[in-house]
Order: C-alpha cells, then structure tokens, then sequence
C-alpha cells in the first residue's frame, strides 16, 4: 500500500463505503461556493428588478420598470428626433429642385439607398437593375415618367394595386379575345421590326395596319410610348418582359398587369422622397 | 440539520419519493401553466383580427407542410432593427388563431410576420417558381410545383371544425359556407359579400392568375394576409408589457 499525505487522513470520509472504497468529505472549493451563494443573490434581485413571477392579473412588473416595448418606443423616437430637422426638410422642399441644396440631396441620396436596400430591392434588385417584370431604374426608359415627381407618386401610391386610390392604373386588353392568332403574329412581327429584326419581315407592313388600329391609341402611333399610361416605348429595345417573338406574342395575347404596392403607408413621406431621389439619381432620372 | 436528515427516509421509500417527487412538479406546473389560463395582459385586445378564411387556413397548411417554418419565422421582435426592417412589432393577438403557431426560431430567409402587400401577387408567383430570379443571392428552393397541384376543398368544413374544437371562434355559418368561401376567394367576379362580412379585409383575387384552384392560390392569399389584419390606427401599446 502507498503511503498516503497525513493531510488526507485528517480529513474526514462521508461514512459510505463500497467494497471498501471510502469518499473523503471535502469541503466545496471556496471560490466555488461564493459564486454560488453570489448566483442565489442575483436571481433573488432579478426577481424584484425585472418582470418575473405570474401573477392573477399579470405578471409582476419589476421596481426598474423595465418594458421591450418602452425601450424599443424609446429608440424609435431617439432616431426620429435626431433626423427630425433634416426630414421635415426633406418633406417640405421642392423636388425638382432638390439639386440647389447639396446638403440635403446627400442625405436623401443615403437615406434613400437604405430604404431601397429594405423595401425596393427584392423586385428591382439590389443594384436596382431590375428583373424579368420588374423594371429596371437604372436605364433612361421609364413607363410612368422618371422626373422626381413622377418617381415619387409612383412609390407613393404604387401601380395597379387594389390598396390605394390613388394608385397609377392602366390595363392593356387581352388581345388574345380580340385579334385572330393570325393578326397577332403580324403585329409582334412589326412591334420586333420597330427596334431590330422581325421573325418574319413579310408580316411587317399587315402587322403595321393591326398596329395602328388596336395599338397606337395608347402606345402612339410612332410607338413611342405614353408616361401618362405607363404604356411602354416600344421603340427603344427595352424590354420589361422580353423582346423575342413569344414573348411578345405572350404578352399580345394575354396582355401584363405588373403591380406595385403603395408605400405611402408603411414609409414617412422624408423616406419616400429619399428613395425617389435615390431613384432619380440612380443614372435614368429625367 | 435535521430537515437534512429526515430526507434519508424519502431516499429509502420508492413510493414516498414518488408522491413528493409528484406535489413538487405539480406545484411547478400549477406556477408555470395555470396563470396562462387567465393572465389578462399575454394576448391583448385589438381591432381587426379574425379567424382565417377558408382559403387562407388551406394556404396555411400548404406553409407549415412544406415547412416554411423552418426558414422563416413569424415574429417580429421589439427591437428598434427588426421594427425598421419588416414593421412594427408582432402582437400576440396576431397569432391567437395559429395552431400550431409559426413563430418559428430560425431566419435562414427573412420574417414573414407582415409579407402581406409588401410585394405582389406576380411577384410571389415568380419567387415560388424561381426564387433566384428575383432574388439572386436567395437559396430558398423552388416551389412552382404548387401552381399544377389543384386543391380540393372536399375536408374544408371539417378543416374549420377542427380549428372551431381547439378554440378558433369559427362561427356554424362560417363552417357551412366554408366550400362556397373558398372557392370565391379567387374569384374577382363572384359574389364575395358573404365571405366579406364573415372575414372582413379578405382580399379576392385569382393569386397565381392561372385558372383553377391551384396550391399556390391559397398559399399567396395566406401570405398576402398576414400581418394585414391588425388595425394599427386604434392600437394603443401599454407600457407594461
């Protein structure tokens, strides 16, 4: 048997013995049992300090009053107090001239990228080119104007949405319930032909005749478009859904009703404008 | 320390460790559970919220049976972040009529808790097909295969009874006119003012703009919905909660 330290055999077993293995009954380690004792006395203060016990009625409320939704209430009203003054600026300047103060054209131009960043990017992309059906805002064409105006009401009140009155609205027909399969192949011929090369050029000049017929009263006779319809220039190789022939028969026969959401309701009119300035700035901006 | 040692008879008596073991969680479970039961201040009064449309609930099936909780909560927190990005806070009123509820834990995609009108129905119709076609860097996978799966509202009405047994107050005419409610949800043209007075705010639209009733029908009518019926104007938060 090994000699085993006098120390040890001061100390005393618990008394338990198995197969004659004894345990000593050593005290817990100091600092061991003090933060112990220290865990006990702070969750007794945390029970008075914070929200715990479940009452009747509710729940106690804590002597620090604590509440997430007082804080994050605070918060809010910190960060619109600390851009208030810029804001109500924002909100009360001329758009279209927005360029003669510099200051607050920077300020809207960040703020605006945020807000872009949040609520704009999943349809028109985070680099705001934009995606089959969802325009693109960096280019020069715009369906509904690309003036800061312009580009405001549209964020404001959106298009085509069932949500607000106000909202830019047009429908293009179904021509499918119109024209004969015959005519439309005609006419997506001669709406190819007005930028690049038709699929087949002989039913350009019977395509021009359905054109002009069912189609230039909204899109123009020069097929240039109109921003007071969101009717698309059809001249400029530009395409929101595509420019090859079954597209545009597609869209011929079944016609497009892209949709926008106001954002009036969940933005300030500050963010609106910061993003339609941001917009604006984005290269395309009349 | 007598107390201690009185504990030694427990350790020796199976049975008598099993009664205390027993009043010890009982008294756990009266302190944690029951208060729920009548605490006024969890699930506060709001203006708006109603039990979900036939078409709706179906959608929300379609949601938690795809497992749509796995990436996507539920449940914006009170946190100045989460308020800027997706609206203001969830309310435990918001998912009274959720069972099970879709809080959910994880945000591999982003809450979903106010989606409703934040994009449009195209848009989510192109998102289900091809979620990288809108959203480039998303990984979510591809859901398109819900515009081909029609949906029969055959079980509709013991759908809503089974929600009307846990709780949800779903109204007799409500279950009675739950097939004529599904099916005129799609349908702009229909006679919708009976399913108009029973869920107010329904919107009435055909969703996957394809004919018929598909799954993708009834899961972007959910979608649409949520976070949509609380009405903000006449909530008042209180600071004690």
């Amino acid at each position: 048997m090994a000699k085993k330290p006098n120390k040890k055999t001061e100390v005393e077993t618990t008394g338990h013995e198995w197969d004659g293995i004894q345990e000593y009954n050593n005290p817990l380690p100091r600092w061991w049992l003090w933060t112990f004792y220290a865990c006990i006395a702070w969750g007794l203060w945390y029970v008075i300090a914070y929200p715990a016990w479940p009452m009747i009625e509710g729940a106690t409320a804590g002597y620090k009053g604590w509440s997430t939704r007082a804080n994050v209430a605070v918060e809010l009203a910190e960060a619109e107090a600390a851009n208030a003054e810029i804001n109500a600026k924002l909100a009360a300047v001329e758009l279209a001239s927005i360029s003669e103060t510099p200051e607050l054209q920077a300020y809207a131009t960040s703020a605006g990228s945020a807000v872009f960043k949040t609520w704009c990017a999943q349809c028109h992309g985070s680099g705001a080119a934009g995606a089959k059906g969802y325009p693109n805002l960096l280019d020069n064409d715009w369906l509904w104007g690309g003036s800061i105006d312009d580009i405001h009401t549209t964020i404001s009140h959106g298009i085509r949405n069932e949500v607000d009155d106000d909202a830019r609205f047009s429908e293009m027909p179904a021509f499918g319930e119109i024209l004969e399969t015959p005519q439309i192949d005609q006419v997506a011929n001669y709406v190819m032909s007005l930028s690049g090369a038709p699929q087949d050029a002989s039913l350009v000049a019977e395509g021009e005749t359905v054109f002009m017929d069912n189609c230039a009263a909204c899109h123009g006779e020069q097929a240039q478009g109109d921003i007071y319809q969101g009717a698309p220039n059809l001249t400029d190789a530009i395409w929101l859904y595509g420019g090859d022939f079954a597209t545009i028969k597609e869209t011929v026969t079944n016609s497009r009703y892209g949709v926008m959401p106001p954002w009036n309701t969940r933005l300030s009119e500050a963010e609106v404008r910061a993003v339609a300035i941001y917009v604006h700035q984005l290269g395309g901006g009349e | 320390m007598a107390i201690l040692d009185k504990h030694a008879i427990l350790e020796k008596n199976v049975t008598l460790l099993a009664v205390f073991a027993f009043l010890v969680v009982t008294i756990g479970g009266i302190v944690q559970i029951a208060p729920l039961f009548w605490l006024e201040n969890t699930i506060e009064d709001v203006e708006g919220m109603r039990p979900y449309s036939p078409l709706e609930l179906t959608g929300r099936d379609i949601y938690v049976r795809e497992g749509c909780y796995v990436c996507h909560s539920q449940m914006i927190r009170p946190m100045r972040d989460e308020v800027e990005c997706y609206g203001h806070y969830s309310l435990a009123a918001e998912s009274k009529y959720d069972h099970p509820f879709q809080w959910g834990s994880k945000r591999t995609g982003p809450d979903l808790a106010r989606v409703g009108g934040r994009y449009s129905d195209e848009w989510h119709v192109d998102h289900l097909r091809d979620p990288q076609s809108v959203v480039p860097e998303s990984v979510m996978p591809k859901y398109g295969f819900l515009e081909n799966r029609m949906v029969d509202p055959e079980h509709i009405e013991d759908l809503l009874k089974t929600h009307q047994l846990v709780g949800v107050p779903y109204s007799d005419e409500m279950v009675e006119n739950a097939k004529a409610d599904f099916k005129v949800q799609v349908d702009p043209f229909g006679d919708t003012d009976g399913l108009m007075e029973r869920y107010p705010n329904a919107q009435v639209r055909n969703f996957d703009g394809q004919a018929g009733i598909s799954e993708a029908d009834a899961l972007i009518a959910y979608l649409q919905m949520l976070g949509t019926l609380v009405d903000f104007s006449t909530f008042t938060p209180v600071a004690s909660r």
